[in-house]
């Protein structure tokens, strides 16, 4: 037997770039950060400096948690809505039990919910099959409903924000803001987490392709019900840590970052079809649309614009992604 | 007859349903009458052109997020649009604002046509678009809106001859919802499009195949699917007088409905009547925690737990049919 190897068909320069960008989404988008920057200090020349970024940063922190919701979930070919209800309801319940029970207490408190509204949208996605953008939409109703009874329950005790979740959101030590202490760990695990851990590599298999999956022997459901639960504690962190940030807890204080936080994952190169992404490449979406957030402020963009904004830029970048990534 | 019966016996079940809804809903509160059905028809009133909306994109195989989205566009435009103006221009504000709709319901189903992404993935994202385009026309509520159009909705329909006991049961609103949708759907279901809808959702590629345009239909769905959202918006602008930039509760009520109305969500089958006696059913349901006197906000946490529990339930069925 003559063992003739055949070279690798010679790929055209437009394939070639087409699949570098499907494989390393990170740089592309690193560049267009760069550009966005360099467009913002045109326009208002020395708005670029140390303050800003950290600014910058420290608004993007809470965003880029949420995503990190959505990139998982998304990994799985799912998506999480109640995000920016989980969210909500810890700031709330942490700023409202403080007074009561302490800090500590009432930040384990205030993560309850998100493990609970998790654990129902993993069992409705996971085990009814209900598709989980409509069961993640109904658990955030429930929700938002449970926290106006909430409210009323606890009018009297008054609000306030810990000190700690304060110094966390908005102190900055030395140019970096702190609450990069907690999120430069969470970054590194989940960033981990998806790459080298079975668990990651589940993700991305029930994603990729399901009934493989469970062919080879994976409990789809129980992926999905861990998977929504973990987004549900992530998007309560950052519910904290957005309090700490605004230190005025509302009833719809964190529902603005839920399209945010969907655009954020798509842009980074998560397919929301699942299969394929990461965590990086959404931490420098989530600092992208920051900035294009302070540019269209300085532009004096309306509010209702800037949703048209979000919501072509999320479809415009599927598309794309779905077109380089089908002839690759 | 029987046959009828075996067709229908998912539509039959809800009328019944409803029937024994009602019948609670009387011990609950002995004097609910004509007047309490008349503001129950009100009341879903918007709900339903959501669900009809839902319903025809739904049998299309889609789904559209955006729909409460477009009837706050829709609504604002016609606060806007008779804002200031004579009672009698308002007879141009209609049809154009329901024009509007179908142009809406067509995009985005040029969209997934064109773009060949995925409909909840393109409907979700043109949900912020319809939204933020309803800010931009009107940023906080207002507009105004043509009185004999209000008094379209309010009342009851008068028909000479016939004594009041009997025309007290038949609120105009229920009037208007039913020629809306007859106006429709009575065409559509006996076209060439109504079957190519239907054909196109139950299995896309033996619809292609059969000589249907499957693109050209999945837009005739989705922008039907704009029609009705508009009828819709311009429902709410006429029952509260002004246009509010905010969407509604509309979307998950829609899929619960669609769902419970024996529509299945992968598409193919069900008709209208059953979301729209669903939906009737669902605001009832609301109706009678109102009258035990829970808490609203506990009737919304009720409310939707209901719906959750109808789509998994709704999705389990779609399991089992497609494991057999």
């Amino acid at each position: 037997m003559t063992a003739t190897t055949t070279a690798p068909p010679a790929l055209s320069p437009g394939r070639r770039f087409r699949r570098f960008m499907a494989d390393y989404p990170i740089v592309p988008l690193i560049v267009l950060l760069a550009v966005l920057m360099v467009v913002l200090e045109i326009m208002r020349p020395g708005i670029v400096n140390e303050r800003w970024v950290a600014n910058t940063v420290k608004f993007a922190i809470p965003l880029a948690i949420l995503a990190a919701c959505q990139t998982m979930t998304m990994l799985t070919g799912g998506i999480d809505l109640s995000v920016g209800t989980i969210a909500t309801m810890a700031a709330f319940i942490v700023a409202t039990q403080t007074p009561v029970h302490g800090p500590a207490i009432a930040v384990m408190i205030a993560l309850v919910p998100g493990v609970l509204i998790g654990l129902a949208n993993g069992i409705g996605a996971g085990v009814f099959r209900v598709h989980p953008l409509i069961m993640t939409l109904g658990t955030s109703l429930i929700g938002t409903g449970a926290l106006q009874v909430y409210q009323r329950t606890v009018i009297a005790t008054g609000s306030e924000v810990p000190d700690a979740l304060a110094w966390l959101g908005t102190g900055v030590t030395g140019g970096f803001p702190n609450a990069l202490l907690v999120f430069v760990p969470l970054a590194a695990v989940i960033i981990y987490t998806l790459r080298s851990t079975g668990f990651g590599r589940l993700l991305y298999a029930v994603g990729d392709n399901e009934k493989a999956s469970r062919i080879s022997g994976v409990h789809y459901w129980q992926v999905i019900v861990a998977v929504y639960i973990v987004s549900g504690v992530l998007a309560g962190i950052a519910g904290l840590l957005y309090v700490g940030l605004i230190k005025a807890p509302s009833l719809s204080l964190a529902e603005p970052l839920l399209l945010p936080s969907v655009a954020a994952a798509v842009i980074g190169g998560t397919s929301i079809f699942g299969g394929r992404g990461g965590y990086a490449g959404t931490i420098v979406g989530a600092l992208i649309l920051r900035v294009l957030t302070t540019l269209l402020t300085i532009l004096h963009m309306p509010e209702g614009l800037r949703d048209v904004l979000f919501g072509l830029i999320i479809l415009v970048v599927t598309a794309i992604y779905l077109r380089i990534t089908s002839d690759t | 007859m029987t046959g009828f019966v075996k067709r229908n016996a998912w539509v039959i079940g809800l009328f019944a349903l409803f029937a024994a809804l009602v019948v609670l809903t009387r011990t609950i509160q002995p004097d609910y009458g004509a007047a309490g059905f008349g503001s129950l028809v009100q009341a879903v009133l918007p709900f339903a052109f959501a669900v009809a909306a839902q319903t025809v994109v739904v049998i299309a195989g889609g789904i559209d997020l955006s729909i409460a989205s477009m009837m706050a566009l829709t609504s604002v435009t016609a606060a806007v649009l008779m804002d200031g103006q004579t009672e009698s221009f308002a007879i141009l504000v209609v049809p154009m604002v329901l024009l509007l709709g179908v142009l809406l319901g067509a995009i985005n189903g040029a969209l997934i046509v064109i773009s060949r992404v995925p409909d909840i993935v393109v409907t979700l994202a043109m949900l912020f678009v319809w939204q933020g385009t309803a800010l931009l026309v009107l940023e906080t509520p207002g507009g105004a809106a043509a009185e004999w159009l209000k008094s379209l909705l309010v009342g009851t329909v008068a028909i000479p001859g016939v004594p009041t006991a009997i025309t007290d049961w038949i609120p105009r609103a229920l009037v208007v919802l039913l020629v809306c949708l007859a106006v429709v759907f009575v065409p559509l279901y006996r076209s060439r499009l109504g079957l190519s809808i239907y054909a196109i959702g139950s299995n896309n590629l033996a619809a292609f195949r059969s000589g249907v345009s499957v693109g050209w239909t999945r837009i005739a769905a989705y922008a039907i699917g704009g029609l009705f959202a508009a009828m819709g918006g311009l429902v709410l602008t006429l029952s509260t007088g002004i246009g509010a930039p905010i969407p509604g509760p509309y979307l998950l009520a829609s899929v619960a409905a669609v769902v419970l109305g024996g529509v299945a969500l992968t598409g193919g089958t069900g008709g209208i009547v059953g979301p729209i006696v669903a939906v009737f059913i669902l605001r009832l349901v609301r109706s009678d925690l109102t009258f035990l006197a829970v808490d609203p906000n506990v009737t919304t946490i009720v409310e939707g737990a209901i719906m959750v529990v109808v789509v998994m339930l709704g999705a389990l069925l779609a399991l089992r049919r497609r494991a057999t």
